[in-house]
């Protein structure tokens, strides 16, 4: 019997800094066997302890082909995440999970896919775009569309231009305030949308601020799109990540178990609402 | 065998012997800082004997009852929550190491726990947390060893208090689950009845014998009239669908200029499990402990992410409350959250009354 509060200690094999207050650590279990038994799906997060501070849910952004070795990205935005970027190569920290539904990889199978992102960028978009590129030939084409306030906030912007040259794939970016070295569309990310060139038939998968995904979500049921064929990964305080801490509900959801990704169709009511 | 039986009065102490040395640490409400809570008892004179509770929205007292009166307080601040999910316990000893850390879980030792006195209101609203923390995906370890050896003795209301409603949330006033025995206090003496094998084997080994038709129809229309009497009700008709579309309702910003986000409510349900853990840190700086304690959905960190937080107003956190309680609830679990014990009314220094906030939302419904 154990709590499922009980964490594991994983060993930091490798840092990389995204950019500033973005990092990306590659963690391995202690344990062989906790190293064994760990399976994941492409968009579920594990929750990380940092000794002595505090815990906090991040999602794994490697492919679930190499479960022995776990990609976390983490954002530098508060007291617990403060300690992590403190960490490097050799550290001991704690990881337990994993939790949460993932992305419907496999219902997007066949199918074009679209990636709406927009703000500092979303670590689970990127860890999902991966996972599609190492498997090119199981999906249509892939429609990556990003909208950032200013220019200085489009973080992996190399990664764009990268992804931009790959076949079968378009990128869309935008900014609300341009500046000169901006030579991408001008506009609110919506405006990206009359653009598209995306079938009704295809999946659309989204991850950032919820008025974003919500603008979004209209404008691409406007492609034809259906509620149900629209996902998006929410965020919110999570504690315990197996629906008992109650933090993360969102009215009848725990994010922490049936979500963090939500059909647009599930939650779309609830969005009209604000401090739901 | 499910018959009634007559217990004297007396065979209370008899009772709280044998389950002492069956080995179970035997608790019953006790009068304390003004109200009751479950604590440990010795004997039945522990109990608040001849003692009245006298309830409404935001006022508690206890006052001289009926003499011999065993069971005459309905209830109090303290209900079974705090002896199976703790205000405040550490799950997990982390331990420093040299080339990292071991973290280790923290196991209960404590002995089986006999409850006396258990409101049917109480029994319906711990098979609400074991919905929370046994029957879900998860099973939550420190809360499951308390429950599995616990043994209760309901004690059926034959009066209720002015902010109950048990009967319109069909918890009570009769206990009908989860208990070992279950009693009915009639002036001259109990009514028991079994409710499992080892309620059935308690009644043998009190030496109990068949109720009288005359005190079983005593005892039942006791209940009845508690029952009838109920001094609130609420109209749980199509709650969710009512609560879910009334979002925006103006009642909501109403109750938040009077509610004071004080958590009282939800420290007093039996049922609310939101909980927040935090590492304890030893002064030497080598040890940590994870200790979960009681959060409340009315604190501001409850909804707060990395410097923001979504729930940022009185009205967004109250209407998150009643919500959850009356509507989500059922989507998340398959119940309410809600037993109508009544206690959030009671406990609310303000004084506010779900009841009544339904009743005024359910009113104005659509017209906002």
């Amino acid at each position: 019997m154990a709590t499922p509060y009980l964490t594991h200690p994983a060993r930091i094999v490798a840092r990389r800094t995204e950019t500033a207050g973005i990092y990306t650590f590659t963690t391995r279990f202690v344990d062989p066997a906790a190293r064994a038994a760990f399976r994941f799906r492409a968009g579920q997060f594990n929750m990380i302890y940092a000794f002595g501070v505090g815990e906090v849910p991040i999602s794994i952004v490697s492919d679930p082909e190499d479960p022995a070795t776990l990609e976390h990205t983490i954002r530098i935005a508060g007291r617990v995440t403060g300690v992590m970027a403190k960490w490097d190569v050799g550290d001991v920290v704690g990881v337990r999970g994993p939790y949460g539904n993932g992305w419907p990889v496999e219902r997007a199978r066949g199918r074009d896919v679209v990636i709406v992102t927009g703000g500092l960028g979303c670590a689970p978009v990127v860890g999902l775009i991966n996972y599609i590129f190492r498997r090119r030939d199981q999906y249509g084409d892939l429609h990556i569309l990003h909208g950032v306030k200013t220019p200085n906030d489009l973080l992996y912007r190399e990664r764009f231009d990268q992804w931009r040259r790959e076949p079968r794939t378009r990128v869309y970016l935008t900014t609300d305030h341009p500046d000169k070295s901006w030579h991408y569309r001008i506009g609110v990310v919506t405006e990206l949308f009359d653009e598209l060139a995306a079938p009704a038939s295809a999946i659309a998968m989204m991850c950032g601020p919820e008025a974003m995904m919500r603008l979004a979500a209209h404008a691409l049921r406007a492609k034809g799109i259906a509620d149900d064929a629209m996902f998006m990964s929410l965020e919110r305080r999570m504690e315990c990540a197996v629906g008992m801490c109650g933090h993360c509900q969102y009215r009848e959801n725990f994010v922490c178990k049936d979500g963090p990704v939500f059909s647009w169709r599930a939650v779309k009511e609830l969005t009209r609402v604000s401090g739901l | 065998m499910n018959e009634a039986t007559r217990m004297p009065k007396a065979a209370l102490d008899n009772l709280i012997a044998i389950l002492g040395r069956e080995g179970y640490r035997v608790m019953g409400p006790v009068a304390r800082d003004g109200t009751v809570a479950f604590d440990e008892i010795r004997s039945a004179a522990d109990l608040p004997v001849g003692i009245r509770d006298a309830q409404e929205a935001g006022r508690y007292r206890l006052a001289p009852g009926i003499d011999g009166e065993i069971f005459g307080v309905v209830n109090g601040a303290g209900s079974l929550k705090p002896h199976f999910f703790a205000p405040a316990e550490p799950l997990l000893e982390i331990r420093r190491e040299r080339r990292g850390f071991k973290a280790n879980e923290i196991a209960s030792a404590a002995p089986p726990h006999a409850f006396i006195g258990v409101r049917a209101c109480d029994l319906a609203a711990l098979a609400i947390q074991d919905r929370i923390f046994l029957h879900d995906r998860f099973r939550d370890a420190h809360y499951e060893l308390r429950r599995k050896d616990a043994f209760f003795v309901a004690v059926d209301c034959t009066r209720s208090a002015p902010t109950c409603f048990c009967v319109s949330m069909k918890t009570g006033p009769r206990a009908t689950a989860g208990f070992d025995l279950a009693l009915t206090e009639l002036p001259g003496g109990f009514v028991a009845r079994p409710g499992s094998p080892a309620g059935e084997a308690m009644i043998v080994k009190l030496g109990l014998s068949a109720a009288g038709g005359a005190d079983e129809a005593a005892a039942r229309a006791l209940i009845d009239e508690c029952a009838r009497g109920m001094g609130r009700r609420m109209d749980t008709a199509d709650l969710p669908r009512l609560l879910y579309d009334e979002a925006e309702n103006p009642r909501w910003r109403e109750v938040a200029a009077r509610c004071l986000s004080c958590a009282n409510c939800t420290m007093v349900c039996p049922t609310c499990f939101c909980h927040t853990v935090i590492d304890q840190t030893e002064i030497d700086g080598n040890m940590s402990r994870r200790v979960r304690k009681w959060d409340s959905c009315f604190s501001l960190e409850h909804a707060h992410i990395h410097g923001i937080n979504l729930r940022p107003k009185i009205h967004d956190r109250y209407r998150q409350w009643l919500t959850h309680k009356l509507a989500s609830w059922i989507d998340q679990f398959g119940s309410s959250g809600c037993v109508g014990c009544g206690r959030c009314i009671t406990w609310c220094p303000a004084g506010i009354d779900l009841t009544e906030e339904v009743a005024a939302i359910r009113a104005s419904a659509g017209k906002g």
